[in-house]
């Protein structure tokens, strides 16, 4: 069976993926819901009862053939640290991590499908791509949950669809969701109307870290709120267009600003750079907001493009749980910005100062922001 | 401070918004760990409730009486009873979705684009069930079979049997 730190070791097939047209959409994900008929609910479950369920899941999940040679443990043989460490990465859910005996979580090898055993529901599985391919995601995860159903029992009911513990997840199971990259939007102050009118066409919409339209990293995640009285292919079919339209919103935001305000941009991009390379202690909240940026300038040609990858690869390994791995030993917070900052400082030793280039004959046209100390 | 759950000392105390309410639970040692609460800080406190004693000190939030008792409905598979239902908007398996299809019926308009299934349906349930289905058949016609003496035939049945048998797994 995998061993945690053989599971780690590589970054997730889905980081690695390299950005889609303009890299506004870093990952997709679906999670599909599914319980197994006439078995009380893990909530409800008495400690046996929820034992001889994952007695019955666990072998069949693990003799799928997208499974072979998967990582595959109860929870309560894993460290804090190390189930920290796979919520990081998006594979088990925060509240699946602080379970423990009674419940378990089987990874694929390559990170692109994980499924919690006895979560709120007896199965919650999770397929993740890069860029936007949320069509592609579920086809490969329905297959698994087809799969699944020649050895497992679901509870499904021909109107109420597939049962689960919370009949906000009823129908489908079907949650869909897509991470996105805004920095052009919250630049250009438009990103509050842009979640509004998202959030008015029934989809949910959240900043990945930090509350409300503020974001931290100008991260945010899209999903669907509704699972029943629509197909999955409907549910996704919304979602991938609404995504479509948020990342060319951001695209024109993008080009909007370098030619309105191209000083603004070079010097935010620039700053960013300058602390990301030469700071020694940098709290995450710093951290993120300047790998945005960087992230911003490997997308207009600031920098070369495989920063991108570079950037998304940073934003995993600076959170605590991963630095903590890394060093093998509990931190403290102040412990944890100075090795953030020494990791940091180490992937971007040989990124090269942005290549900034303002047009010159634009400056008849704006401002003069050259001497601003001579007003 | 005494444990929700038994009598004994509660170390773990856990507050959480649930469905728009500040609910508390206090838990001792023994229950902390019965129930998975490792980490208080990742816990759904609806998880726990769902799986806690039905009205324990904890569970109802301060000031407002216990709910009036139910109509004595209750899930005979799982004994998920309707004051349950109304604690934690949770099910407890899933027939309890056929006990309470009255109360489904109420919390499901609104909460969704539609009422009923639109979408995928699970084809291996169905070849589970024309499994079993197809095995009773051949038990009873190899009752019959024995019945009538033919042994020829009654091999014949117990063989395709053992086939369907083994698919299972
Ligand atoms: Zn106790
Ligand atoms: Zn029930």
């Amino acid at each position: 069976m995998m061993r945690f730190s053989t599971l780690i070791k590589h970054p997730a097939d889905w980081m690695a993926g390299g950005p889609g047209e303009h890299g506004a959409v870093l990952t997709s994900r679906i999670r599909l819901a599914r319980n197994l008929n006439r078995h009380p609910f893990p909530g409800w479950a008495k400690r046996d009862q929820r034992a001889a369920a994952l007695d019955l899941m666990r072998p069949a999940i693990e003799a799928l053939p997208a499974m072979k040679g998967a990582f595959s443990h109860e929870l309560g043989d894993l460290t804090s640290v190390q189930k920290q460490v796979l919520v990081e990465r998006h594979l088990i859910s925060r509240e699946h991590a602080a379970r423990g005996d009674g419940s378990a979580a089987v990874i694929e090898r390559r990170q692109t499908f994980s499924i919690m055993l006895n979560e709120e529901d007896h199965l919650r599985m999770q397929a993740i791509r890069p860029g936007l391919q949320l069509s592609a995601a579920f086809a490969a995860l329905s297959e698994l949950d087809t799969e699944l159903e020649n050895s497992l029992e679901f509870a499904f009911d021909p109107t109420l669809g597939y049962l689960t513990t919370c009949p906000t997840n009823l129908g489908t199971g079907l949650r869909a969701s897509a991470m996105l990259h805004l920095p052009g939007l919250v630049l250009s102050d438009q990103i509050g109307q842009v979640l509004q009118a998202v959030n008015k066409i029934g989809l949910a919409v959240r900043g990945l870290y930090g509350e409300g339209t503020e974001s931290l990293g100008n991260l945010y995640q899209i999903s669907n709120q509704s699972t029943l009285g629509e197909s999955e292919e409907t549910i996704i079919r919304r979602l991938e267009r609404v995504i479509s339209q948020v990342a060319n919103h951001e695209q024109n935001a993008r080009e909007k600003l370098l030619q309105d305000d191209p000083e603004m941009v070079a010097d935010k991009i620039g700053r960013a750079y300058g602390v990301l390379r030469f700071a020694h202690i940098i709290d995450s909240k710093e951290a993120l907001n300047h790998l945005s940026l960087l992230r911003l300038g490997g997308t207009i040609g600031f920098f070369p493009p495989e920063t991108v990858v570079l950037c998304d690869t940073l934003l995993m390994d600076i959170q605590p749980a991963h630095l903590q791995l890394h060093s093998g030993r509990k931190l403290s917070a102040e412990e944890r910005d100075s090795i953030r900052a020494e990791i940091v400082r180490s992937r971007l030793l040989s990124l090269e100062s942005p290549d900034i280039r303002i047009p010159a004959n634009e400056s008849n046209t704006s401002p003069d922001t050259s001497n601003p100390g001579d007003a | 401070m005494k444990c929700d759950f038994c009598d004994q000392k509660a170390t773990v105390f856990l507050t959480q918004l649930v469905e728009g309410q500040m609910k508390k639970v206090c838990l001792c040692d023994n229950c902390a760990k019965e129930r998975g609460v490792t980490d208080p800080t990742g816990f759904s406190l609806a998880d726990l409730l769902l799986g806690g004693l039905p009205g324990g000190p904890g569970t109802v939030p301060a000031g407002q009486p216990k709910a009036a008792p139910g109509n004595g409905k209750k899930c005979v598979t799982c004994g998920f009873t309707l004051d349950d239902l109304r604690r934690v908007r949770r099910f407890g398996c899933s027939d309890c979705y056929s006990t309470f299809s009255e109360e489904v019926a109420q919390m499901v308009r609104g909460m969704h684009k539609g009422t009923s299934h639109l979408g995928k349906v699970p084809e291996g349930l169905m070849a589970i069930q024309f499994r079993h289905q197809r095995i009773e058949e051949l038990r009873s016609r190899l009752d019959q079979a024995i019945a009538s003496e033919s042994y020829e035939e009654a091999a014949g049945i117990r063989d395709e049997i053992r086939t369907l048998d083994e698919v299972k797994i």
